[in-house]
């Protein structure tokens, strides 16, 4: 007992200590995501800030991946659904190594291997082009298929957004994964609660979203999305699931870090310019 | 005779025993389009997905980002037109190397009626950029451009036939994918003489046609109809509608400065779309088109469609005739 319990204290202290490693990526991944979408001059702040923790957890705390070789054939993959989430995505693949830094600033311009959605074939370490809502889980599936095919030990994590899971071709991809019983598949739901048009509830209430994947046969995990110990707990039981995926629908805020963008849907899809810019910066910097 | 995706089946087994890598997808059609002979032998690498054509095909995405070659098999009208964003964003845009192996193309599905019939397939397809789009004569061709496709790195889309088709080539043909074949030169020797090593002088002709898929066959028809009326003509296999046999296509607008085009597909952006777009940049001269003339099918026999539509051997050499009519002789002799 006595050393179950010391291995216990080591292991939460080994926890905490990577949870707040990831907190640091956190912060410097929405400075970075606030500054690239001010100089590109568009893009979408309020669900690439929402997504942050969810990110930065996989790539620091959970994912195996090597940026030296980003297609090492037993990497962990992480397929960005919600393409629109992509200088989250960039930010912390560059905070990874993937690729320096200083094209950050690319973003959106021409040239640039950052598009304004991802595309796997310009971008180290971005697996599959997406920016087409709806798309993201079905390659993730095929990708979960091969794994076991191939008798691999990776793991397949994606990224939804919740007005996402209005596509009907999300439904159909949950229903394949659990028919294949792809326990090496899981499925973050980005639940921020707003769309383009307004509110995710009053748009196309996709509610209740727990009671659905469950229905679709997944196991369900319900957590707060910016709660990085929450969502590095999250991870390690969809690790552990056996005979079905896992579906974790983390509770965030659109625009999460910027005062003046939280919960505010006009933010979806604008940059911020001039005064608004400096102050997002502030308050981003300072958190 | 034979069903082009009888053929199809036949060589997914082939090359499910020759390499590991290869899987097979269909959406609840694997007893019509024929991926149930592969699914029977390898159980573990055939996935049924389904009435989802979406999620198919972004799956197989995933299985080709992950090293597989996936064949990804439904009807062409679904293949085409209700996963078009899919094989778009999912498959084409990162250039994944899936195979999208379309049967039930064209007319000659039949009684099933016009929600069955693609006649647009081609024209989706070709479109997109990167997209090799083939759509083979007989079962022989296609043995040979499934194995083609399943060596080439990329996405391909092949189109294949429900009804029995007569055989154009023999069997072991020395076809070369992506190069025109000459079925029947203007002196009516056939593909044996004209293989690789065969010779040029009888594509000296009035008039050159172009078919893909079923109506190769009814083009030979259509040779016969013009000889007895003393127009010579090369038929020539088109099966890769994109890339284009650029190369041929110049040398018939040399030697016989008139094209008839035939598919079994609108008249709008399919083969007859694609060779007049590259004939108008590179070599004008008159290209008429044999194909269905903006219209949704119907329910019928397969000959009573191609009937209707037009899709005769008799309206291919009408083609011929007006192909001609249009060739400018005081152009033509200045060349």
């Amino acid at each position: 007992m006595g050393q179950d319990g010391k291995c216990e204290s080591i292991r939460q202290t080994q926890r905490s200590e990577k949870a707040e490693e990831i907190r640091r990526v956190c912060r410097e991944v929405r400075k970075n995501v606030v500054a690239m979408i001010g100089a590109a001059g568009s893009g979408h702040p309020g669900g690439s800030l929402s997504c942050v923790e969810i990110v930065s957890t996989l790539y620091f705390g959970v994912m195996r991946v090597n940026p030296e070789d980003p297609n090492w054939p037993d990497r962990d993959r992480f397929i960005l659904s919600k393409g629109h989430a992509a200088p989250t995505l960039y930010a912390v693949l560059a905070e990874k190594g993937f690729f320096p830094k200083e094209l950050l600033p690319t973003l959106r311009k021409f040239g640039s291997p950052l598009q304004g959605h991802p595309d796997a074939k310009k971008t180290p370490g971005v697996e599959v082009s997406t920016g087409s809502l709806g798309q993201g889980l079905s390659m993730a599936v095929g990708m979960a298929l091969a794994g076991k095919l191939d008798r691999r030990g990776y793991r397949v994590w994606a990224l939804l957004g919740d007005g996402e899971c209005q596509e009907g071709q999300v439904w159909e991809a949950a229903m394949a994964a659990s028919h294949y019983k792809l326990d090496n598949l899981a499925a973050f739901i980005d639940f921020n609660g707003l769309q383009i048009d307004g509110r995710v509830e009053e748009i196309m209430n996709p509610s209740p979203l727990a009671d659905k994947w469950r229905a679709f046969g997944w196991c369900v995990l319900e957590v707060d999305g910016h709660d990085v110990d929450a969502l590095l707990e999250a991870a390690s039981c969809a690790s552990e699931s056996r005979g079905a995926p896992t579906a974790i629908i983390a509770k965030t805020v659109k625009g999460k870090g910027v005062s003046f963008m939280e919960g505010q849907r006009e933010w979806h899809g604008k940059a911020p310019t001039g005064e608004e810019l400096s102050r997002a910066l502030e308050e981003v910097g300072r958190a | 005779m034979k069903a082009t995706r009888e053929a199809y089946g036949e060589t997914l087994v082939e090359l499910g025993r020759e390499r590991p890598e290869i899987v097979v997808l269909d959406a609840d059609l694997s007893s019509s389009t024929m991926t149930s002979k592969f699914a029977k032998e390898f159980p573990e690498r055939f996935f049924n997905f389904g009435i989802a054509e979406a999620n198919m095909m972004g799956a197989a995405a995933g299985l080709a980002r992950s090293g597989k070659v996936p064949f990804a098999s439904t009807f062409a009208v679904f293949a085409s037109g209700r996963a078009y964003d899919q094989v778009r964003q999912s498959i084409a845009y990162p250039g994944f190397n899936v195979k999208i192996t379309a049967s039930h193309g064209g007319l000659t599905v039949g009684p099933d009626g016009a929600s069955h019939q693609a006649l647009e397939d081609i024209a989706l397809m070709r479109v997109i950029p990167g997209m090799t789009v083939i759509v083979p004569a007989d079962a022989e061709e296609t043995r040979q451009v499934v194995r083609w496709a399943a060596a080439h790195d990329g996405p391909v889309y092949i189109r294949l036939g429900r009804s029995p088709v007569p055989d154009v080539f023999p069997q072991g043909a020395p076809i070369q994918p992506g190069k025109a074949s000459i079925v029947k030169d203007a002196k009516g020797r056939g593909f044996e003489a004209m293989g690789p090593a065969g010779t040029r002088d009888g594509l000296d002709a009035d008039v050159a046609i172009l078919a893909n898929g079923i109506m190769v066959s009814k083009c030979l028809e259509a040779w016969e109809i013009l000889a007895a009326e003393g127009i010579t003509s090369v038929v020539v296999d088109v099966a890769f509608v994109k890339p284009l046999d650029e190369k041929t296509l110049l040398e018939l607008a040399d030697r016989c400065g008139a094209f008839v085009t035939a598919e079994e597909h609108s008249v709008i952006g399919g083969l007859g779309g694609a060779v007049t777009e590259f004939l108008s940049e590179n070599r004008p001269c008159p290209v008429v088109r044999v194909g269905v003339r903006d219209k949704f099918g119907q329910s019928g026999t397969p000959e009573e469609l191609l009937t209707e539509y037009g899709l005769t051997a008799e309206k291919v050499a009408q083609a011929a005739r007006k192909a001609l009519s249009l060739k400018r002789p005081d152009l033509r002799t200045r060349m």
